[in-house]
């Protein structure tokens, strides 16, 4: 197996006079997971449509495990899932039928195709719902049915477009833990997303990619280090010791802390990570209790807002529904 | 954040499937087929079209139309029955464009073209299945007629070889809804232009009456309508005088539509993005 199984270069896709993709480049290793972290409208899914050979490129090449996405595409597809809202089931069949339906058309025996089908709905707690058309599913079951049709077989590349969107968190975290257990049994992921702590926790690298190309690449500690800034989080043990503390945090990291919501609670940027023990002394001098104390690197949010200019919510552009 | 673990441990997914060899074009085709069987199963209203339809209008015409028409029902039904029949099922044709495009507009298609398999065989599964359609068109319409006193002279035979005609007369008007199912925007648009299409397919013809009080221009799509050819190759087959003529005329129509249609809409499938 080449050790990339994923790699675009100089990707291309235009509708009309938008350029939904606009020379997108990645490289993905195998065994891994890859995020593309990005807004609605920033071409993820256009990207994930090149990948999959259901688009072709205006311009740019990509290869899927060494085999090319236009070329080879009957080739790449024997090698890939996809799950992703315009790759989805059949609303009108049960979970079984699509299951079956899914096992026969990768090529799995009639028996074959049953066994599965039931193994799968097993392990994705969907037993239940076997019998019941996929339209009465809940979102977090029908965003499970969606990637077991995808996994029928093991595919090498898994492609899962925005798995998580508008799912509640306890169903967010069963996906992530079939995404986890998929890697662990030697698939390649690649993941879109809008949420900044999915990639966080999955990603085992990140492209960050906004109107149509990547801004910015690496793991999540790189994008984390290229905005630089730590932050001092503080929790008191008392609120009312909140000002004098205020005084001496401002005094000792020579800034101006930020006010939170939580009154027992301070923030500041720390420049120099040795000055937060100098002040710890000096609070335990002044008498100040201390609850919590920690230095953080920023957040994906404030990688994105810097990389940017823009957060990741604020979209102004087109959705990638009505570029698509 | 959270990280809840199933109910159940995932345990089958890391089971490692390993990939057979893909499925040959027959075998995802006639899979593919046996969805759209299990979607009519799921939603029967969808089988309206074929059924109560066809009885409205044996009813209206024969009840209605007939006797001013012909002078006697009796006489009409035997005459409008087999045209009757070929409207119902060239017009239940037209829910194949329908259907596609509501497939590609919820996602299942870009499921099916990430798959290894036969291109068209998406295509050709969802005509398949809709044969099944016009068989239930044709058993009503001819078991509606027969309960009416409609009586062929031909042998069961002959009627039978007169519902085939009418089948791959359907099958192969059917590429040409699919194509526009394939490039129309919505449902509605397929809807609204296949209709457009239908009404000169079928209303300008011997369906309902006899062209020949019919003005010249009129006649001269008549003569030339392939669905004319159809219904006189139907009514001879019916009456136990087939006209090799007609019958030829309907299969070079046929062939035309497959061998003009086919693949363009092949082309428009495969182009879809």
């Amino acid at each position: 197996m080449p050790t990339l199984a994923i790699e675009a270069n100089g990707l291309v896709k235009s509708f009309g006079e938008n350029r939904a993709v606009d020379g997108v480049d990645l490289a993905v290793r195998a065994g891994t997971v890859y995020g593309v972290l990005g807004p609605n409208g920033a071409g993820k899914t256009t990207t994930v449509r090149m990948l999959t050979t259901l688009l072709r490129p205006d311009g740019g090449s990509a290869r899927v495990l060494g085999r090319d996405v236009v070329d080879d595409a009957d080739e790449v597809r024997r090698f890939i899932g996809l799950t992703g809202q315009y790759a989805s089931v059949d609303e009108d069949l049960t979970g079984t039928e699509n299951l079956v339906l899914q096992s026969r058309l990768v090529g799995l025996s009639r028996t074959r195709s049953k066994q599965r089908a039931a193994e799968l709905l097993e392990s994705f707690d969907l037993t239940e719902a076997a019998n019941r058309p996929v339209k009465h599913f809940s979102g977090g079951m029908r965003r499970r049915i969606d990637l077991a049709a995808s996994i029928v077989v093991t595919p090498d590349v898994l492609f899962l477009d925005e798995p998580t969107t508008g799912l509640d968190p306890r169903s967010r975290g069963q996906v992530w833990d079939i995404v986890r257990d998929l890697v662990a049994g030697g698939t390649t992921v690649l993941l879109t997303t809008q949420y900044l702590d999915e990639a966080d926790q999955l990603a085992d690298r990140i492209a960050v990619i906004d109107r149509g190309t990547v801004i910015a690449e690496g793991t999540s500690a790189d994008l984390k280090a290229s905005v630089g800034r730590n932050s001092l989080h503080l929790r008191l043990a008392d609120d009312t010791q909140r000002d004098l503390a205020e005084r001496l945090v401002a005094q000792m990291l020579d800034t101006t802390p930020h006010r939170t919501t939580e009154a027992a609670v301070i923030t500041a940027p720390v420049a120099d990570p040795d000055a937060v023990a100098d002040l710890m002394i000096r609070l335990r001098a002044e008498g100040v209790g201390i609850d919590e104390i920690g230095v953080q690197r920023p957040s994906l949010d404030e990688v994105f807002l810097t990389l940017t200019g823009h957060a990741a919510d604020d979209t102004p552009h087109d959705t990638e529904r009505s570029a698509a | 954040m959270s990280t809840t673990t199933l109910e159940r441990p995932v345990r089958t997914v890391a089971t490692r499937v390993e990939r057979p060899e893909p499925p040959s074009a027959l075998s995802a085709s006639l899979t593919l087929g046996w969805r759209s069987v299990l979607k009519i199963r799921r939603i029967p209203e969808q089988l309206f079209d074929v059924t109560f339809q066809p009885v409205i209008f044996i009813l209206m015409f024969v009840y209605l139309f007939g006797g001013a028409i012909s002078g006697d029902t009796t006489q009409y039904l035997q005459f409008v029955l087999p045209g009757i029949l070929v409207q119902t099922v060239v017009m239940a044709s037209l829910y194949t464009g329908i259907s596609l495009n509501t497939d590609i507009g919820k996602g299942i298609f870009d499921r099916f073209r990430s798959l290894p398999i036969w291109r068209p065989a998406a295509l050709v599964g969802a005509l398949l299945a809709d044969s099944i359609r016009y068989v239930v068109a044709a058993v009503v319409c001819l078991a509606v007629g027969m309960a009416m006193g409609f009586r062929p002279d031909g042998g069961v035979l002959d009627v039978v070889a007169a519902c085939l005609l009418v089948l791959v007369f359907a099958f192969s008007l059917s590429w040409v809804f699919a194509f526009l199912g394939l490039t129309m925007r919505s449902a509605g648009a397929v809807q609204g232009v296949s209709m457009l299409a239908m009404f000169p397919l079928t209303f300008a013809s011997n369906v309902f009456v006899d062209p020949s009080t019919m003005p010249g221009w009129l006649r001269a799509w008549v003569d030339v309508n392939p669905v004319s050819h159809l219904v006189t190759a139907v009514r001879g087959l019916m009456s136990g005088s087939p006209q090799a003529g007609d019958i030829g005329w309907a299969l070079i129509g046929c062939a035309v539509l497959v061998a003009v249609f086919a693949p363009l809409t092949v082309r428009a499938y495969r182009r879809k993005s």
